[in-house]
């Protein structure tokens, strides 16, 4: 483990996931989270995790922001909170 | 600062930084799951809670120094050659275990998020929003429909 690779990786988490819980535009919220699944990616690739972070990349980052963003288009984009 | 505060941010805090950040990020989906209002913020919410527990038990596998868990090209032929003689270095890989029990996690996981996220559809054609709130309302026995 890189120690000043992790904080950053870390602080950019922490940052993207109090973002997704904040805008109230849903569709920029699931892009987000989808920022978020990348950046966790990367920080199991760090870890020497590579099939972790592969499936992750595919799996997390890709299938569930595509069906979070169908969710959105096809239910109401803007959200009260 | 106090010496005792000192030692224990240096024993306690500092070698130990991701954990507290994965704690952090636990509550944060935890607050989401209970106080948000909007369905999907929720769902949101439920994943960030999953890959902070996955984050969790992944660290603990992690080793300093370590590459990825696959045996080098020299290390295999060593083995094939001499047979009961293996001297693999175990700090020179990450513990595999951990990442394979956490890839069960995270498929799981995503198969409950598209089953969560396709009952928030449901939801939406029967009660034409996914507020919690208005639901609720439209819930109560004094409510139209």
């Amino acid at each position: 483990m890189i120690w000043q690779f992790d904080i950053i990786i870390l602080i950019f988490m922490v940052v993207t996931a109090v973002i997704a819980l904040r805008v109230k535009d849903l569709l920029a919220a699931s892009m987000v989270f989808g920022i978020y699944s990348f950046l966790i990616c990367l920080l199991w690739a760090e870890m020497g995790a590579v099939d972790v972070a592969f499936t992750e990349a595919t799996v997390g980052a890709g299938v569930s922001t595509v069906i979070m963003v169908a969710t959105v288009f096809s239910t109401r984009r803007r959200s009260k909170d | 600062m106090e010496p005792a505060l000192a030692s224990f941010l240096q024993e306690q805090i500092v070698p130990k930084f991701n954990y507290w950040v994965y704690v952090v990020l636990m509550m944060i989906g935890l607050y989401a799951m209970i106080a948000k209002n909007n369905l999907i913020k929720k769902l949101i919410g439920m994943s960030i809670f999953q890959t902070a527990i996955i984050l969790f038990y992944v660290s603990v596998g992690a080793k300093d120094g370590a590459g990825i868990p696959i045996l080098d090209h020299h290390t295999y032929e060593h083995a094939l050659e001499h047979p009961g003689d293996e001297h693999i270095d175990r700090d020179g890989y990450a513990n595999p275990l951990p990442h394979v029990l956490m890839l069960t996690a995270i498929v799981v996981g995503v198969s409950t998020l598209g089953l969560a996220l396709a009952i928030a559809q449901r939801i939406f054609t029967s009660f034409g929003s996914i507020e919690e709130d208005e639901i609720l309302e439209k819930l109560q026995p004094g409510g139209h429909d």
